[in-house]
């Protein structure tokens, strides 16, 4: 065992650079995956048919097809035809492209589970349509949608291992590494503890954003009480007497 | 006007005007097509045929060379802005403070100063009796406050039509004459034409100075309220008001 911790040490530096890459692509992939779900949802509810239309197809490409595949084609693909990016901006391409595609479902359902009535009341206010989404109805939609988005974040970060795949050395790669030196069951014990620590702090950051988004609505609990452990896609806050 | 859902024609052939001022109550039985043509006004909804004229303006669609042509988005714009709903669900913003309802439009759309549109609502806050709840958030407000509040929200923007859909059916019935006062006295103190859809036949009588009875989606009586509800011609009109009142007369005259 205490093999096992000094090669965890030797092998410590790399790992945190593993570490680093897999945040980077997270951080990057998120916000990414961000924009493009608030975008090609937004445009996936419009009723001019192009806008609809386009954000569809993209949707369903990216969803379509596997995100392996769409690393192969930018990282491998592309350069035979004299375009070529660096792993990094690949990776963040690829994850924030993918999982967008996904959030872009979510941010779309969310925009039209916002009752009609609102709609109805920023039109009789002669709130034009751009106005309303921005003011009224996409700050009500935000806040629905957070719990979905937080799980695909979550999900996204597990989706970072397979950058690998284009030569990149983040965490997962590091922990493989790892095992070499140690054993099975150690390496991806520590892969374990370290990936579910950024899940939970990413899941926190989420629950964070959740609990603001719901306090603008005039409903919801204070940040510290969100700022439990809860499971993302119920929003049931753990009980308090768990922790007793 | 012409309007159907699918193949459910709600109304045909029908024709009305509503002069400066007028206040028109709209009666009529459930699914009639009153809630329908307040969406209209308020371009909520299109129609299959015809044409709705604001002070002399379409409104949505005009008549060119023969062919039903739609208004610009600007012009349908310009006009909307003459008119005001209030809607039996309230429907303000959760995601803004009572104040931030009522500013939002003459704020963003009439471009006030953020300042002049506060002191405005302030105002009207005042006169709906809710001055102390301008920075509550509209879920921690009784349903009568927050129609009174939408009630507010719709004025701020001083409109020349304002649009009321049972704005009481959604109300406790202890507080539906907090907010048909409320209506009352904007009635008196102010020129709005008001398009009114309600079954509070006393406040029909009190505010309107004509009651159109539809029913499946024409209309069948027209009359100032004083005939409308002690002699009404129709005999549908006769079988609606006893059933919404009971005894017309009596209740009327409370
Ligand atoms: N969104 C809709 N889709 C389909 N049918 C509708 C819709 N809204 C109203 N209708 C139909 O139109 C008719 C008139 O409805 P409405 O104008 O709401 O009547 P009222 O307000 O007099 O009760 C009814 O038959 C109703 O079922
Ligand atoms: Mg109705």
């Amino acid at each position: 065992m205490a093999d096992n911790f000094d090669a965890l040490l030797n092998a410590l530096p790399l790992i945190l650079e593993g570490l680093i890459i897999t945040l980077q692509l997270t951080v990057g992939g998120a916000i990414l995956a961000m924009a493009t779900a608030v975008v090609l949802g937004v445009l996936a509810q419009q009723d001019n048919i192009l806008l609809r239309g386009f954000a569809r197809v993209i949707i369903e490409f990216f969803r379509g097809t596997s995100l392996v595949v769409q690393l192969f084609w930018l990282f491998f693909v592309l350069p035979q035809f004299g375009l070529s990016f660096p792993a990094m901006a690949v990776g963040i391409a690829a994850l924030g492209l993918n999982y967008g595609a996904y959030g872009a479902e979510i941010v779309r359902g969310s925009i039209n589970s916002v009752p009609a009535g609102q709609w109805e009341a920023t039109t009789a206010l002669s709130l034009s349509k751009l106005q309303g989404m921005r003011r009224v109805i996409f700050p009500q939609a935000w806040a629905l949608m957070i719990p979905s988005l937080s799980n695909l974040l979550v999900h996204l970060l597990k989706g970072t291992a397979i950058v690998s795949f284009i030569t990149m050395a983040d965490l997962t790669f590091r922990i493989d590494q790892l095992r070499v030196d140690t054993n099975t069951f150690f390496a991806y014990g520590v892969g374990l503890v370290l990936y579910f620590l950024i899940a939970y702090v990413l899941t926190l950051a989420m629950n964070a954003l959740e609990a603001r988004a719901k306090h603008k609505l005039g409903r919801g609990v204070s940040l510290p009480e969100a700022l439990n452990l809860r499971s993302a896609d119920t929003g049931v806050t753990s009980s308090t007497k768990e922790h007793v | 006007m012409e309007k159907r859902y699918g193949d459910n024609v709600v109304l045909r052939g029908l024709n009305f005007d509503v002069a400066k001022g007028d206040r028109v109550t709209l009666i009529g039985p459930s699914g009639s097509g009153k809630t329908t043509i307040l969406r209209l006004v308020m371009t909520l909804e299109e129609a299959e045929g015809g044409y709705i004229f604001v002070d002399g303006e379409p409104l949505t669609h005009e008549e060119r060379g023969g062919a039903r042509v739609e208004m610009k988005g600007s012009h349908k714009h310009r006009l909307r802005q003459r008119i005001g709903m209030v809607f039996q669900q309230f429907n303000l913003f959760p995601n803004m403070t009572v104040m931030q309802n009522i500013i939002e439009a003459p704020v963003h759309v009439l471009g006030m100063s953020k300042k002049a549109a506060i002191a405005k609502a302030e105002g009207l806050l005042e006169q709906v009796g809710l001055a102390d709840k301008a920075h509550s958030h509209p879920l921690e407000l009784s349903g009568g406050q927050q129609q009174r509040v939408a009630i507010a929200r719709a004025l701020a923007m001083d409109p020349e039509i304002l649009l009321l859909d049972e704005v009481t059916s959604a109300l406790d019935p202890e507080i539906v004459g907090e907010v048909l006062g409320i209506l009352r006295h904007i009635a008196e103190t102010t020129d709005i034409t008001m398009l009114i859809v309600t079954h509070e036949m006393q406040f029909a009588r009190d505010v309107s100075n004509r009651v159109l009875m539809f029913d499946g989606g024409r209309i069948i009586e027209e009359a100032t309220p004083e005939v409308m509800f002690s002699n009404p011609q129709h005999e549908r009109t006769q079988s609606f008001l006893q059933a919404v009142l009971g005894n017309p007369m009596v209740e009327a005259a409370e």
